[in-house]
């Protein structure tokens, strides 16, 4: 059995952890979480240029790295665990296995190409459910060229982003049918793009407003025309992987701040560590770090499989659905606990646990919270519907 | 990192399914999914029939050295042939205790002689074992035996006096291994011993306790100045605390995918009877049946990553939750199949107080979060080893 780490995973994880200790500590991600485009510009050319993380999933033959989703999902759990502001998870988890997965071989070489310079992508598939359904954008497609019109929320690093793969449904369409994904640079004219103030300050969130956008029929992902909703399902499962590795490093620092405040106040004449309510409440904590780990490790192998050909869209459903429940739980549940566990000073700005909290709330609602990816599994293992 | 077993492995597997597929029929076919936890006074007889079977044909005792008879098999393959063997319905393993505890203890630490005269029937599927750690003021607290061990020079034989209790099997078991205090003077985990007592002699009385399903699994043991031949202790007098937390330590995990494998069993069966009774539908019940799903696969990752060792040391830390998170999860399943039964869940199958399984799983699954420590002791074990927080402290007489 070797449901564990490689040596060479074992180093991805441990120059992940190196490198973000070191530039994203706590002082770090309060700058960076105002200034305008929530994060560092030159840390993430840093990331960008040096590291080379927005290509780790993206193929050795187009100039990545050519590394699964074990190693991404080993790199985001420490991002994920020291609040990094940057829009690698829009890039890498969002655009990039759109792209990899749909786009043309043009596109491929050309917008692949441009993530590996560095620039900004994320994915606009309006609003916060992870089936299409909810799509609120038009495109009115023609011989002559297509022309978008309505609004797409949620848009992670949307304000920073060069381009965007949105998703739109055509005129014609209703229910799942039509949905369709398009490549959009953010210069291009009708497209207004409009900063969201969010609760959790180190994630930037905008809204897309589309006015009469016209470009070429060209600009289709994978250039064919067809429906492409089970896609932006995929799409949206293999996200939500990399998101549970964020949640997953969270939970494990909400864990470890708290266990490190405790055993340092003293009440009573001893460390508040002693206190068994205090210990239970822990040891709750680690049960939901790990759990959420496992889980996440178990997506994050499913997720190499289904990109090798190796199992079905449903079985990545599943895990991503399994992995999305369990970790946005597990995330709140600790930076919850953690707050408690702080006191007084757990609900003030100085200590970071406040900052974990806000990011548990916002990973947990982004992709589909827990009830609605249970729903989804009891969808797969019941085969009926809900009534009411 | 890989999620998937072997290539061997899996021949391995198919070895096992077509063995069991092959030999778990005709007259053993009434025991199949029987005398698991919870159920494990039924069919008694034929489980022993059944551990003979197993014997001869090499399945028991596969983990053990092949100088001893066994498979000499590694760890994948007993989790290969415990998963299989609950997906076959095998039935609750009566030699599972002489088999996973005893055998191993006696390899390690006993005496040839004493491996000589006790582990071939174990092997064999003939001897049946039974354990005496518990006892009515020490639960928790397994150091705080009262059990009395006393050496007659005379005859060089060893009394044993007091009482056990919670004790699975006693009134099936030929052996009991028993933590008694040789030296009167010690207190806590000095001064024990660790005795192999034969369980057919006159100073040994067993009393069942009904439990809240009406039926009887554990047992109270008394010893009455019981014999026990100077040759049937392991290891010395005084380092019973020793052999004692070594026998816990040999179980290693093999049979917990197994024991999910009932799991899933269990949760299949409450899936179907949602969907036979509507509960499918109601949105609250989805919630909760998609979270039990979510629970049993997580359990078979955590258990796999302890499986594979750790990469940083984590192993133990990711190994200590396993008691706490499957009882958890197993107990609150108990809640769930009820929920799904709805108010047919208050109806027996008959008279005086005979329960359905669901029902029996119920009730049985609140013994989960006590027995083998407790919930509570659990996250006091999680706390200070895995968090290095600060341990409880104890009382003044210790």
């Amino acid at each position: 059995m070797e449901f564990k780490f490689t040596d060479e995973q074992i180093m991805i994880r441990d120059t992940a952890e190196a490198f973000v200790s070191e530039v994203s500590t706590s002082a770090a991600v309060r700058s960076a979480m105002l200034m305008p485009a929530g994060y560092d510009a030159d840390l993430w050319r840093q990331i960008s240029a040096d590291m080379y993380w927005q290509a780790l999933p993206v193929p050795e033959a187009l100039g990545g790295l050519g590394l699964g989703y074990v190693e991404l999902a080993a790199t985001l759990e420490q991002t994920g665990r020291f609040l990094l502001c940057s829009p690698l998870m829009a890039t890498t988890a969002l655009a990039v296995p759109a792209i990899r997965l749909a786009a043309s071989d043009k596109q491929q070489a050309l917008y692949l190409g441009r993530i590996l310079e560095g620039q900004v992508a994320t994915l606009a598939h309006s609003g916060i459910k992870t089936h299409g359904s909810d799509i609120n954008v038009q495109a009115n497609v023609t011989d002559q060229g297509v022309c978008l019109n309505g609004i797409s929320r949620h848009v992670l690093n949307g304000q920073t982003a060069d381009f965007f793969i949105v998703a739109a449904k055509e005129t014609f369409a209703s229910g799942e049918q039509g949905v369709s994904l398009w490549f959009v640079d953010s210069g291009t004219e009708g497209l207004t793009i409009k900063s969201l103030p969010t609760m959790d300050q180190t994630r930037r969130l905008a809204e897309l407003q589309f006015n009469n956008v016209v470009f070429s029929p060209q600009q289709r992902l994978g250039g064919e025309a067809k429906c492409q909703a089970q896609l932006l399902s995929t799409i949206l499962d293999l996200a939500a992987i990399a998101v549970s590795a964020e949640q997953v490093g969270g939970a494990q620092q909400s864990l470890d701040i708290s266990v490190a405040y405790i055993k340092e106040r003293v009440q009573f004449g001893r460390t508040i560590a002693s206190y068994q309510a205090i210990k239970h409440k822990c040891a709750d904590m680690m049960l939901k770090a790990e759990s959420a780990r496992s889980g996440l490790y178990y997506a994050a192998c499913i997720a190499d499989e289904f990109l090798a050909g190796a199992c079905d869209a449903e079985t990545l459903a599943e895990a991503a659905s399994i992995t999305k429940a369990y970790s946005s739980e597990a995330f709140f549940f600790n930076a919850g606990c953690g707050i408690q566990l702080h006191g007084g000073v757990g609900i003030t700005s100085e200590y970071d646990i406040q900052l974990y909290f806000k990011r548990a709330k916002a990973l947990e609602s982004f992709l589909g919270n827990a009830s609605e990816h249970r729903e989804r599994l009891a969808k797969q293992l019941l085969g009926s519907e809900v009534t009411l | 990192m890989k999620l998937r077993f072997s290539a061997s492995d899996e021949a391995f597997r198919v070895e096992v399914a077509n063995w069991l597929r092959d030999n778990l029929c005709g007259e053993f076919e009434s025991i199949r999914f029987r005398g698991g936890p919870g159920d494990e006074h039924s069919f008694v007889e034929e489980r022993k029939a059944w551990e003979r079977k197993l014997g001869e044909a090499g399945w028991t005792c596969i983990g053990w050295p092949q100088a001893w008879g066994g498979r000499a098999a590694s760890i994948e393959q007993q989790v290969v042939f415990n998963e299989e063997y609950a997906r076959a319905g095998g039935p609750g393993r009566i030699g599972h205790i002489g088999e996973t505890l005893m055998g191993p203890t006696l390899i390690a630490y006993g005496s040839e002689a004493q491996k000589v005269k006790y582990l071939p029937a174990i092997r064999s599927g003939d001897a049946i074992w039974c354990q005496g750690y518990s006892e009515p003021s020490a639960g928790s607290d397994l150091a705080n035996v009262k059990t009395k061990a006393v050496f007659d020079e005379q005859a060089q034989v060893w009394h044993i006096t007091g009482q056990k209790v919670w004790t699975s099997l006693a009134h099936e078991s030929q052996y009991c291994f028993v933590v008694a205090r040789t030296d009167p003077q010690a207190k806590g985990h000095k001064g024990l011993g660790f005795f192999m007592l034969d369980m057919d002699q006159p100073g040994v009385t067993i009393r069942p306790i009904e439990q809240l399903t009406g039926t009887s699994e554990f047992n109270e043991v008394f010893f009455d100045s019981a014999v026990c031949s100077a040759d049937d202790i392991v290891g010395k007098p005084g380092e019973g605390w020793q052999v004692a937390m070594a026998l816990l330590g040999f179980e290693r995990g093999v049979s917990t995918l197994g024991q999910q494998m009932l799991f899933q069993n269990e949760f299949n069966d409450i899936v179907q009877l949602a969907k036979r009774n509507g509960a499918d539908r109601d949105p609250m019940l989805r919630q909760r049946i998609a979270e039990a799903h979510i629970g049993l696969r997580l359990m078979r990752y955590n258990t796999l990553r302890v499986l594979s060792g750790s990469d940083q040391g984590e192993l133990q830390a990711e190994g200590m939750i396993y008691k706490l998170y499957w009882s958890s999860w197993h107990r609150n399943l108990g809640k769930l199949a009820m929920d799904v039964m709805g108010a047919d869940s208050e109806i027996l199958e008959a008279e005086p107080y005979a329960l359905n399984r669901l029902q029996s799983m119920f009730l049985f699954t609140r013994a989960d979060t006590i027995y083998g420590g407790t919930n509570q002791i659990q996250r006091n074990l999680i706390a200070e080893r895995a968090l290095g927080m600060p341990r409880e402290p104890r009382g003044n007489n210790e």
